[in-house]
């Protein structure tokens, strides 16, 4: 294999809000990509009948699926907010870095909020969570 | 001396030209799961239970299977773009293109079997 040039590794950047944000982007991304994996299975055990749903339901119970739900919502409500904040970047406007800087802050606080809610109705308003 | 000429070096290192098409999927998928997850999520909490039969006689509504099958499908497109890219960005050498296979792989399961569970559900098969 050609040795490549390579970007600088991430370590080597300094702290700064732009780059934890795009950051977080993209952890709240993977961990929502093995959401899928759960979605798919919680799937197939619907269509497997009566039976298997309820056995599937006991594993999807489980704390650490409990935890997985958690962090799904915390991811999807980041991802949503940060994913809007990238499309308004895409069609050029905002980037200037104090706006840039402002809408770090306001995703941060709008995300945190719809985490509240989400949190909120999935385990305490109905508390069916499975 | 390699059997490669200069020219197919220079063009084997150089952009495949995929680069925008990419990039232009992931923004269109990511357009259109705004609406499709915030969807799935909010009715996936009003359901008044967790039970198979709440579950199938959602399921099995025209309007949830025809959403919930193209949420499944955009979903997994939007995550095999962006786990690639994740990939492509920390996996280095020969391990680079088996992660990405089983990546691909992966999504392509996940996407097929919701597909046919959604469908199967729709169509009834699930009693």
């Amino acid at each position: 294999m050609t040795e490549r040039p390579l970007s600088p590794h991430w370590q080597v950047y300094k702290f700064k809000y732009t780059l934890t944000t795009s950051f977080l982007n993209r952890i709240t991304g993977v961990v929502l990509s093995l959401g899928l994996i759960v979605l798919a299975y919680w799937l197939m055990a619907v269509a497997s009948g009566g039976r298997a749903y309820t056995q599937a339901l006991a594993v999807l119970s489980m704390l650490i699926f409990k935890l997985l739900y958690a962090a799904l919502l915390v991811s999807f409500c980041y991802h949503l907010v940060a994913g809007i904040r990238h499309l308004i970047w895409d069609t050029g406007r905002y980037m200037e870095r104090a706006q840039s800087k402002r809408s770090a802050a306001i995703i941060s606080v709008v995300s945190v909020l719809l985490m509240a809610v989400c949190l909120y109705f999935a385990f305490f308003a109905g508390a069916h969570a499975p | 001396m390699s059997l490669r000429s200069p020219l197919g070096r220079v063009l084997g290192l150089g952009s495949a030209k995929e680069g925008v098409h990419h990039w232009w999927v992931q923004r269109l998928t990511s357009v259109a799961l705004v609406p499709l997850a915030v969807w799935f999520l909010v009715s996936l909490l009003s359901l008044p239970a967790l039970d198979h039969t709440t579950v199938i006689v959602w399921m099995a509504q025209s309007w949830t299977s025809l959403l919930l099958i193209l949420f499944v499908l955009i979903a997994t497109w939007h995550s095999q773009l962006g786990l690639r890219v994740v990939v492509e960005d920390y996996v280095h050498g020969g391990a680079k293109t088996v992660v990405l296979v089983l990546v691909t792989f992966a999504h392509a399961l996940i996407a097929v079997a919701g597909v046919f569970a959604i469908l199967k559900v729709a169509f009834g098969g699930s009693p």
